[in-house]
């Protein structure tokens, strides 16, 4: 048990109840007088030239107030991008072009008294194309004579746009040429990952207005609130203090809010009417106008001695990022920075290139670049073990990255830019391989699937993964505190909850330090006028960096509050201590934090309040072993997964209950990537599975048993201990499963998802081979 | 079109309101002021605008206003007891059930309404009272395991009345 009093307690969500109560807090919960309805016009082409548009029909129609066009915004190359300035994605991106490069990207925007008339108001605006061969297939996007999606000549850091190459990366340490020499087993093999969407339950949406005093406000369903702000300043070319981005309530993100996708636009519109505006995606528009995961294929060759030494490793990326390049060259950088370093071989090699393709634009997505990269690495890992007749959980053990490791690659690779190495100053992976096993029941069902003859095999199947904690040296985050007459305290901070519980962990981290209970933190989370600055809410670094921030002001205001209960009590400050809500001198006497305000606001003349950033020159790794149980139906084709267990390093669970809630979330998408999830397109770019049929996430009844086991370890550079949770259990579940997959039938799927219908081929394969 | 003017029965108040021909019911409830209504996709997939009709979940997405003339329809609002929350609720707020919260309100409905037709649920009863409802954070282990419990509450506290009468019955 926790020696905290509130640090490390399954506490509730401190804003629960006003969720299971359906009070209003969501941005569409929320009226305005004279509110308009924003609809974007999307493209019907995925590469076309608008050679004329023409809005007199629209704009004649009563009740539409606005129609845009490119001719009617400024044009501001940017990105989409939720990251910090300068971002290390491509400015390719306009608020309105003439150009359109994807099925679904903007053509127009309009601003109407209903949805019924806005729509009306689409339908009505005129539009010639001039029609360009769309570039579709990722393997032939740089070839010879391909059409030229960014020819624009405004647009600036793509490092080839005549070869649709948005960036390239190529890292080596040491030499894999030499290493490879080395090899006495060296297996090369290629894996393929889908386009998944993020699919949060509500959708993108934003409402803009103009203030009394004429400033602009934003409420939007966002990860970035400041990072919305500042772009929507540059795009619209107007003082970043004169807008206003509150964040209320959001229904989900995983990093598809981690973008600025619909606030620009919805501003625009409000600027234009100078009446309130919403604008908010359909479902449908959703899963093809909002963002994706990159799809990457992968080719990996690894090079091991027989005793089980890994002694290369190449990998080498082809990645897509759709029609834009937000997050493309991160993404991708994170797929080697985070995924090569789980073990510790001494020659590495890292290529990669990103091309842009006339699809659905991809971006941020829970894992960021892991997940495709461990699917690879993992499945390629297991492949070895089994040809070396090495138990896959030996070999991995054997191989693993260890505490007092130094991983120099995350230096290479940083965000965009040389980054920092990473020092080891944790590391649980060990146990969590241990408890893993134990919990799926490893040693009893490993092995048992292939020698089996009936209709249903069985099977089990491991992965290992890593992530970060924040980005080193570039995350940051404010935090701000002040004391009422009761007691209680004001936390203000930029940091984003998206229904991830960070108000709630937040508040657990400055209750603990304040010594008080945690009823008495107000918290008051990202409002670009009243919280202090937060990048936002990505990279698995708000608990690490903005719970950073907090302990660190909570700290200089426990400071504070000891110099005036000093008075008081007639003591000096470093005598005391802060607990239960009281000040304590080391002979007993003391007084409450009520009697401490009352005396610094009313005697003293003194708001106490104080405030602190905090950002780490590091990233400590969350490490994470999934274990999946499966039962393969050699009938029909179906994989189903009865058992699922998640053993995880998170450093110090400041909320178990909450960890284990974003564990387990994480499963659920990471098998709908293993088995189910893509978006499809057809030959003409359009997605035809815009829809929650025909994209599958997984139900109550489709999710296994789920076990979550933490791993507790202490890490040094969090507080209270801890390092992050949110990301990292995503990346080992299709590797994992896969890997199950293969001990029950002995086929090796490189492919995902992992659908019926190859899972019957490939068996009528092994049918007939055999 | 002729608005018309219809009669329902909302978390316990009479209500009539004038609807449209062809106006959702989930448009109508969100205009009233019942914003736990949530608008998810609007075409019957993912359930986060389920509210209780005559009892039933159904998606309100997919029935016109009208439809609903006459009947019973309970929304989150009137889940609670005032300031007191249900079991219920408080089963998902202590077992970390909410996340980001916006398909709690169906989540929360649906499996009252299990619990009113199955005092004593199994766990695949559960999951089959959850799987209308898409959730995209939860994994969906801490929901199920939120109406469970939910579940030993409501009997336990059923429980003594029954025995208060066979305590008096002797």
């Amino acid at each position: 048990m926790s020696q905290h009093r509130v640090v490390g307690r399954r506490v509730r969500k401190v804003d629960g109840t006003k969720l299971v109560t359906g009070r209003t807090a969501f941005t569409d919960d929320f009226e305005m007088p004279g509110m308009l309805i924003g609809k974007i016009l999307g493209s019907p082409h995925a590469h076309a030239r608008i050679t004329r548009i023409d809005t007199r029909r629209a704009k004649a129609l009563p009740g539409v107030h606005a129609v845009l066009t490119y001719q009617d915004v400024p044009r501001v190359p940017h990105t989409t991008a939720g990251q910090g300035w300068p971002e290390p994605s491509p400015y390719d991106t306009y608020l309105l072009d003439s150009k359109v490069r994807f099925v679904g990207d903007r053509v127009a925007a309009v601003a109407a008294e209903s949805r019924a008339i806005a729509e009306e108001a689409l339908r009505r605006i005129d539009v010639e194309y001039e029609v360009l061969p769309a570039v579709l297939d990722m393997e032939h996007a740089m070839d010879p004579g391909v059409a030229v999606i960014h020819d624009e000549p405004d647009s600036s850091h793509i490092l080839d746009p005549s070869r649709n190459l948005v960036g390239e990366i190529h890292k080596e340490l040491g030499s894999v040429e030499e290493g490879f020499r080395q090899a006495d087993l060296i297996l090369e093999r290629e894996y393929r990952t889908p386009r998944q969407q993020h699919a949060m339950l509500e959708p993108h949406i934003a409402i803009a207005w103009l203030d009394a005093d004429d400033r602009l406000v934003i409420r939007t369903s966002t990860q970035i609130p400041f990072h919305v702000r500042r772009q929507v300043a540059m795009i619209l070319q107007i003082p970043v203090g004169r807008i206003r981005v509150v964040k209320p309530r959001i229904g989900g993100g995983f990093g598809g809010k981690q973008e600025q996708v619909i606030d620009d636009i919805c501003a625009a519109l409000a600027l234009a009417t100078r009446r309130p505006v919403k604008l908010e995606y359909t479902r449908h528009e959703e899963f093809f106008m909002a963002r994706t995961r990159h799809p990457q294929i992968l080719k990996l060759r690894m090079g091991v001695r027989k005793d089980g030494t890994i002694v290369a490793h190449h990998m080498q990326v082809l990645a897509a990022t759709g029609a834009y390049g937000s997050h493309a060259t991160t993404v991708q950088g994170n797929t080697g920075s985070k995924v090569l370093p789980l073990y510790r071989v001494p020659n590495l090699k890292f290529d990669c290139r990103i091309v842009y393709l006339n699809t659905p634009q991809a971006g941020a997505f829970r894992g960021y670049g892991c997940p495709q990269g461990f699917f690879a690495q993992e499945s390629l890992v297991d492949e070895i073990a089994h040809e070396l007749k090495m138990d896959p959980i030996e070999f991995r053990l054997r191989n693993a990255i260890r505490k007092g490791d130094v991983d120099e690659l995350s230096a290479q690779l940083g965000e965009g830019r040389r980054g920092l190495p990473r020092v080891m100053r944790s590391c649980g992976l060990p146990q969590c391989l241990e408890q893993g096993a134990a919990a799926i029941g490893w040693k009893e069902k490993r092995g048992k699937g292939r020698r089996s003859a009936g209709r249903i095999r069985r099977g089990v199947g491991v992965a290992c993964s890593m992530q970060g904690s924040g980005i080193a040296g570039v995350d940051f985050a404010g935090a701000f505190f002040k004391l009422n007459e009761d007691g209680s305290f004001n936390l203000q901070v930029g940091a984003t909850d998206l229904g991830t519980g960070s108000d709630t962990v937040l508040a657990q981290i400055a209750a603990e330090t304040l010594g008080v209970s945690l009823d008495k933190i107000i918290i008051y989370s990202s409002d670009t006028d009243f919280t202090p600055f937060d990048v936002g809410a990505y990279a698995s670094s708000t608990t690490i960096i903005s719970g950073g921030a907090v302990k660190k002001a909570a700290e200089k205001t426990r400071d504070q509050v000891c110099c005036f209960a000093a008075k008081l009590l007639e003591t000096s400050p470093e005598e005391l201590t802060c607990r239960d809500d009281r000040v304590f001198a080391p002979d007993g006497k003391s007084v409450s934090m009520s009697e401490v305000a009352l005396f610094a606001l009313y005697k003293e003349k003194t708001q106490l309040m104080e405030g602190a950033s905090h950002f780490n020159t590091d990233s400590p790794p969350p490490f994470c072993a999934t274990f999946a149980e499966v039962e393969v139906d050699t009938e029909t084709g179906q994989v189903s997964v009865p058992h699922l267990v998640t053993a995880v390093d998170l450093g110090v669970a400041i909320n178990p209950m909450q960890a284990e809630g974003q564990a387990e979330g994480a499963v659920a998408q990471g098998l709908g990537y293993a088995l189910a999830e893509e978006l499809v397109l057809d030959d003409a770019g359009r997605v035809v599975n815009a829809n929650f049929c025909d994209y599958k996430i997984f139900t109550a009844k489709d999710m296994p048993r789920l076990t979550t086991i933490l791993v507790e370890t202490e890490e040094p550079l969090g507080p209270y201990g801890a390092k992050s949770i949110a990301e990292v259990p995503i990346n080992g579940v299709a590797p994992a499963v896969a890997n199950a997959v293969f001990d029950a039938t002995g086929i090796r799927f490189r492919t995902l998802p992992i659908r019926p219908d190859a899972v019957l081929k490939a068996l009528r394969e092994q049918r007939a081979a055999t | 079109m002729n608005e018309r003017e219809i009669h329902v029965t909302v978390n316990g108040d009479t209500r009539s309101w004038s609807v449209a021909p062809g106006e959702l019911l989930l448009d109508v409830l969100r205009r009233e002021a019942y914003w736990g209504v949530k608008r998810g996709c609007e075409t019957g997939e993912c359930g986060a605008c389920a509210v209780l009709l005559d009892g039933q979940p159904v998606n309100s997405c997919l029935m016109f206003a009208a439809q609903a003339d006459g009947r019973r329809l309970l929304t989150i609002e009137g889940v609670a007891h005032g300031d007191r929350l249900d079991p219920l609720q408080e089963a998902f707020l202590d077992h970390g059930a909410v996340q980001c919260g916006y398909c709690t309100p169906a989540m929360v409905l649906c499996t009252r309404a299990l619990l009113e037709r199955r005092a004593d649920p199994t766990e695949d009863e559960v999951r089959e009272a959850l799987s209308g409802v898409l959730c995209r954070c939860t994994g969906y282990r801490k929901p199920v395991e939120a109406v469970l419990a939910a579940a030993k509450t409501r009997s336990a506290a059923a429980k003594p009345k029954s025995a208060r009468r066979k305590g008096a019955a002797r």
